[in-house]
């Protein structure tokens, strides 16, 4: 409204008259003005109105079918009595189902039978890896590459053995787990616990590093070969190349599972070592622990069955 | 100060709008934003270009409705269908083409050609696409064949309309109807036999086990082919398609058009039998042009955006300058440049090979024959490499190096594969195959398999931090050869 209105007529806030033709714009007011300025009526287009009280009617029946409204104890469920637990359980069985013409293969057999049959093999690889990327990867890395403490699966260096069998009986009862046939043993705190001092120690590690030629003091290393006679033998045998059968490591190469520096070895003497890898057989099916038997056996350093001892 | 308009010079409201005619700004009724559509009662034509576009229709909705039906051998196993868009194995087969997913860009050069080839027919001829193979003018023309064999022809078609609600008019109506929807599910129906062995899922369609995809996609075709042929008609070429717009740019003076020569026509007026022809000119003003016109569009008002180039109105033309006992061709196709060149007194020529005609038919060769070598050059046989990054190598007990690949073969050939695979690039190179013994890798027709290869290498001198090195998988039948490169990593 421009000055030279008569403030007479113009309408007080709020307030309310017919509406009235709008000249300028060829349109009607709605009748409500405020502080003096009016509003044309320009309503929603038909189109976009329709869809709104479509929607509007679409949410109630939704509301009605579906679960929608939440009680002090449970919730209304629905005229429909849809669950999206039941559904999921649903699919996991219908998932089992449609697997269960090659899982149902994979239980008890060995290596050999699972070779033989192209499609088997391919789908325990793919069902390994995904129940490794799920159960394995945590530890041992996405690709099996291991870090300090967890071994790499991808080379052919192996505590307990390596072929399939050996990887599916680690897989089932663990290393130091709580399945009662579990894989054990002990590689002590021989320098807390106070069997060795700590010169002793020192030369124990200078006999071990001696074996990839790292050791700069013979004295120390000669020392370090009686002592390690009589303490290591035992596990490690006689010419420190270790014995899967205990779970014990070669000692002669450049692979260490703890690290192979000076200062790695030392600390492992002093404390020890007591890694822990579960038994999966009370969390995964026989199956899935046959797939992921073929999966790490060729992730790159499976053995051949009933290997040359 | 007082500003003079000077209201002598600006006698139309709009455009083509005279003053006296001009809505009055401040008229009490609120105007409309919207234009409704004005029924148009496209009379039928006879002649020479009426039979073209027949015999198109005929053709080409043949080949719609039969092509599916066409059957073509690929061997066991394999569909039999010439034409059929397998979603569900991820497959395109054209009698003896076969495309597999990742060679989607034959599907682009396609797309790619047949813009050009527009762009040449379009720059030649005009809009001959739009007037006798935009699959919108054929079920426009058939929809509109059905509506007058019931209606009758235009006359009777806007006495119906306007007449009374009787049995008659209710009888026409609907039986009208009941055809254009027979032909529209019919449409609908043929459309998902492209898409799945065409006896087998008709047979399904009707028993009830055809996927819902199918029903879906035959209803929704339906209900396009029925409201875009029954009542959409020219609004879809007028305001939904961008062919208009972009014919702007592709036709030039030289383009030949369905063109009102008005170097002839004009003036125009009635004509009473046996009156001279002198000082006038030969268009009586009859309006057949417009009554025959399937967009609704005077053709003397020269070319415009809604002419789909139907030449409809040629056909009229010519049977009245017959009647008449004129020269035929008072509306033909004719370029823009030879009426100017009449009007000068020049002899009219047509320039169909000219700059841009070139051009376009050049790159149409030019992409044609790229296409054409790589279909004919594509192998059967394809290998992909992913080298392990996870870990990037592993040094195994005896110092050598071990890299872990996944090799993916593609098999495109219909016969299961047994391939050799051997390894280039490395002294002494050890290879492993996951899961079997020995390197040869057994592929079914028409399938991907992964293998995991291992190579391991102890002679490690020459090689570096990282070596080259090349897969090699050759078909010992038929030799043909996939290679593949990617590096392997020592780490030292």
């Amino acid at each position: 409204m421009s000055d030279t209105d008569n403030t007479e007529d113009r309408p007080d806030m709020g307030d309310r008259h017919e509406p009235r033709f709008d000249e300028p714009t060829g349109q009607y007011t709605t009748g409500h003005s405020w502080d003096g300025i009016e509003e044309l009526n320009t309503p929603m287009p038909r189109w976009w109105l329709g869809i709104f009280y479509a929607s509007i009617v679409i949410a109630l029946i939704y509301a009605l079918l579906m679960p929608s409204i939440p009680l002090i104890n449970s919730h209304y469920k629905g005229l429909l009595g849809h669950s999206d637990r039941k559904a999921v359980a649903l699919d996991m069985v219908n998932m089992r189902t449609g697997r269960a013409q090659f899982s149902d293969k994979l239980t008890g057999v060995d290596l050999e039978n699972i070779m033989g049959d192209p499609e088997l093999f391919r789908f325990a690889m793919a069902a390994g890896k995904s129940a490794f990327g799920d159960n394995c990867a945590t530890c041992h890395g996405a690709g099996g590459q291991g870090f300090k403490g967890y071994p790499n699966l991808n080379d052919d260096i192996w505590i307990w053995g390596g072929t399939f069998e050996e990887i599916r009986h680690t897989l089932e009862v663990g290393v130091r787990a709580s399945h009662d046939d579990t894989q054990f043993n002990l590689m002590q705190a021989y320098g807390r616990d106070g069997l060795l001092t700590r010169d002793e120690i020192k030369d124990l590690t200078e006999y071990l590093l001696a074996f990839t030629d790292r050791s700069e003091n013979p004295d120390a290393v000669a020392r370090g070969k009686s002592l390690f006679a009589e303490n290591c033998v035992s596990c490690h045998g006689a010419e420190a190349t270790g014995d899967q059968s205990q779970g014990a490591p070669n000692l002669t190469d450049l692979d260490w599972l703890y690290g192979g520096e000076r200062a790695d070895i030392l600390e492992t003497l002093n404390n020890g070592r007591q890694g822990v890898m579960p038994n999966w057989n009370e969390r995964l099916s026989p199956d899935t622990i046959t797939a992921l038997a073929v999966y790490v056996h060729a992730l790159g350093g499976g053995e051949p069955s009933n290997p040359v001892e | 100060m007082t500003i003079l308009i000077d209201n002598t010079k600006r006698r139309e409201a709009a455009p083509g709008v005279p003053r006296s005619q001009a809505p009055n700004p401040t008229s009490s009724t609120p105007a409309s934003l919207y234009k409704s559509r004005e029924q148009i009662y496209p009379k039928l034509a006879h002649g020479v270009f009426r039979n073209l576009k027949w015999l198109a229709m005929v053709v080409l909705l043949g080949i719609y409705y039969a092509l599916p039906w066409v059957r073509w051998d690929r061997g066991p196993g394999q569909p039999d269908q010439a034409v059929l868009v397998d979603f569900e194995n991820a497959r395109f087969y054209f009698f003896f083409i076969e495309i597999w997913p990742q060679e989607v860009y034959y599907i682009t050069g396609l797309l790619i050609l047949a813009a050009l080839g527009l762009f040449l027919i379009t720059a030649m001829f005009g809009r001959v696409w739009c007037g006798y193979a935009c699959p919108q003018t054929i079920w426009t023309d058939l929809f509109i064949y059905v509506e007058r064999f019931f209606e009758g022809d235009r006359n009777a078609r806007i006495k119906l309309d306007k007449a009374k609600w009787s049995v008659s008019k209710i009888y026409k109506k609907t039986a009208k109807h009941i055809v254009w929807l027979l032909i529209a599910a019919l449409t609908g129906g043929v459309w998902i036999l492209y898409f799945h062995d065409a006896p087998s899922i008709a047979r399904d369609f009707f028993t009830g086990h055809a996927p819902m995809t199918s029903y879906i996609f035959a209803a929704i075709l339906t209900f396009t082919t029925y409201s875009l042929a029954g009542f959409m008609r020219e609004q879809v070429c007028t305001y939904m398609c961008p062919w208009p717009r972009i014919q702007a740019a592709l036709i030039d003076e030289d383009a030949l058009n369905v063109t009102y020569r008005y170097d002839r026509g004009e003036p125009r007026g009635a004509h009473k039998k046996g009156a001279t022809w002198e000082g006038r000119g030969d268009c009586i003003d009859c309006r057949q042009c417009v009554a025959v016109c399937p967009v609704g569009i005077d053709i003397r008002d020269g070319l415009q955006l809604e002419c789909i180039g139907c030449a409809l109105c040629i056909d009229a033309c010519d049977e009245i300058m017959v009647k008449i006992d004129r020269p035929k061709g008072l509306i033909a196709y004719d370029t823009e440049a030879n009426v100017v060149a009449r009007i000068a007194g020049e002899k009219p020529r047509f320039r169909l090979i000219r700059a841009r005609t070139m051009i376009y038919a050049v790159v149409f060769a030019a992409v044609g024959g790229i296409m054409l070598y790589a279909l004919l050059g594509r192998s059967t046989l394809d290998l992909n490499v992913v080298r392990d990054r996870q870990p990037n190598f592993v040094r195994l007990s005896d110092g050598s190096i071990q890299n872990g690949y996944t090799i993916k073969v593609l098999n495109k050939a219909t016969e299961t594969r047994t391939l050799t695979l051997s390894v280039d690039g490395l002294p002494s190179p050890t290879l492993k195959v996951a899961g079997q013994t020995g390197l040869n890798l057994i592929v079914p027709a028409d399938d991907i398999i992964d293998f995991r290869v291992l190579i391991v290498e102890d002679d490690l001198i020459d090689i570096g931090v990282r070596g080259d090195v090349t897969f090699k998988l050759v078909d010992p039948v038929t030799s043909v050869t996939a290679i593949q490169s990617t590096v392997f990593v020592t780490g030292s």
